[in-house]
């Protein structure tokens, strides 16, 4: 589910550099082709997660990003100010992961409308088509800098990616980086 | 499984889809203000990072070949042949010995950019086409171009308008590899896509061949703010 997304979402960005950075541009060429790759890309984005809804595993994740408890209040103010370390307890997701991937999930919704707007353009006005383009522009840069992001997280934490790659975590990393999660250990997930 | 809690990722999700549709509906507007704004932030950015911001002005290049071609000042050559009484060969060097000609127009991109007051210089296409001896049955012009793959189309009265050249000039410079040099077709009045890079052929036809984008629904006729579905502003009159 996650490696089939980000192998999507990589794509997608990756070509999408190539036709908008001059310099990326001027390397590589084939722009039909590009064009085609980040389309198919972009619209197969949500499909992952679509399929993962029929897992029961998934959708206790999805409740769980989805809710925020007490100790998710103002979680991620401290984590920027302070550090994660610093921030405070958190469940098997923290208030940062859970709003990373809402916006996320947001932005996948906005980006493939939009990008369906520019694809067909026939079939709407000229000043929505530069709307979308406007907004599938910008918010290319917001979830670009994002993933970024959330690759450094990643690349910080070892055992994360670890956890990410099997579906195990040890029970000293969880208690230290995720405490709360232990007492709502009712299933195991796995991805 | 616990529901407790309030459901701050449901809110995010749809806040941000609202956004969204927010921006498509009034980006438009939004679009010259920031444009404006970030032109003149440009003007006065040594680092050229604000030119990578989505409207953040200036050229885009596009490539439809492989990678990008390259002919040196010395190698190039321009094919003039089809329905023409004298098929000739140019070398820069012919060209640039030719009656010359410039043009400072806005550049107009079929995918909304605009580059304001760009300079082109070169030989008008009305020129070559007196010198070749269009024949009777000659109707159009097909453009080829090294990179092997581009190609694009003019009438013959489109073509012979003041304002459609072959250009080896822009900005006061020779024409870089990126922009399509050492030459290219120049269609002032007609979206930047008319105007072929790295020009190699112009073969008189009897009757109009679509070009390169053109095959993928772009339109033929490509006159600026007349076709496509856009509005712009005219880039040449």
């Amino acid at each position: 589910m996650h490696r089939t997304t980000s192998t999507l979402m990589m794509t997608a960005i990756i070509t999408a550099a190539c036709l908008y950075l001059p310099f990326l541009a001027e390397i590589v060429g084939r722009r039909r082709l590009l064009v085609i790759i980040h389309e198919w890309s972009g619209i197969l984005l949500p499909a992952p997660l679509l399929a993962g809804i029929f897992f029961r595993s998934l959708r206790a994740d999805l409740t769980r990003l989805n809710r925020f408890g007490p100790h998710d209040h103002g979680w991620a103010w401290r984590a920027v100010r302070h550090g994660t370390g610093a921030a405070g307890p958190a469940g098997k997701f923290n208030a940062g992961q859970k709003l990373f991937s809402a916006f996320i999930a947001g932005a996948v919704l906005v980006m493939v409308g939009t990008g369906l707007i520019m694809w067909f353009p026939h079939l709407s006005a000229l000043t929505v088509r530069t709307g979308a383009s406007f907004v599938h522009d910008w918010l290319a840069l917001v979830v670009g800098i994002l993933v970024i992001g959330h690759i450094r997280m990643a690349l910080k934490d070892p055992e994360a990616r670890y956890g990410m790659r099997t579906g195990r975590v040890s029970r000293a990393w969880a208690k230290r980086e995720h405490a709360l999660w232990t007492e709502d250990r009712s299933e195991n997930s796995d991805r | 499984m616990n529901k407790e809690g309030r459901p701050v990722g449901r809110r995010v999700v749809l806040g941000v889809a609202a956004l969204g549709a927010a921006g498509v509906a009034f980006g438009a507007r939004f679009q010259n203000g920031i444009d404006s704004f970030l032109a003149t932030v440009d003007s006065k950015d040594p680092t050229g990072l604000t030119g990578l911001l989505p409207g953040g002005g200036g050229f885009q290049i596009y490539n439809v070949a492989d990678s990008l071609p390259h002919k040196s000042d010395q190698d190039y050559r321009l094919t003039v042949d089809g329905l023409v009484d004298r098929p000739a060969t140019y070398t820069l060097a012919e060209l640039k010995a030719m009656p010359q000609t410039t043009l400072v127009k806005d550049v107009q991109c079929v995918t909304g950019w605009r580059v304001p007051s760009t300079q082109f210089g070169g030989v008008l296409l009305s020129h070559l086409l007196e010198t070749a001896g269009v024949k009777p049955e000659g109707k159009a012009l097909r453009f080829t171009c090294f990179d092997g793959v581009y190609s694009e189309s003019l009438t013959l009265d489109e073509a012979r308008r003041p304002d459609m050249m072959v250009a080896h000039q822009m900005n006061n410079a020779p024409v870089t590899d990126a922009h399509g040099g050492p030459v290219r077709l120049y269609a002032a009045p007609m979206y930047f896509y008319k105007s072929a890079k790295w020009l190699s052929g112009i073969t008189v036809t009897d009757r109009v061949m679509p070009g390169y984008w053109e095959h993928y629904g772009y339109d033929v006729e490509a006159w600026v703010g007349k076709s496509n579905g856009r509005n712009d502003a005219p880039t040449s009159s």
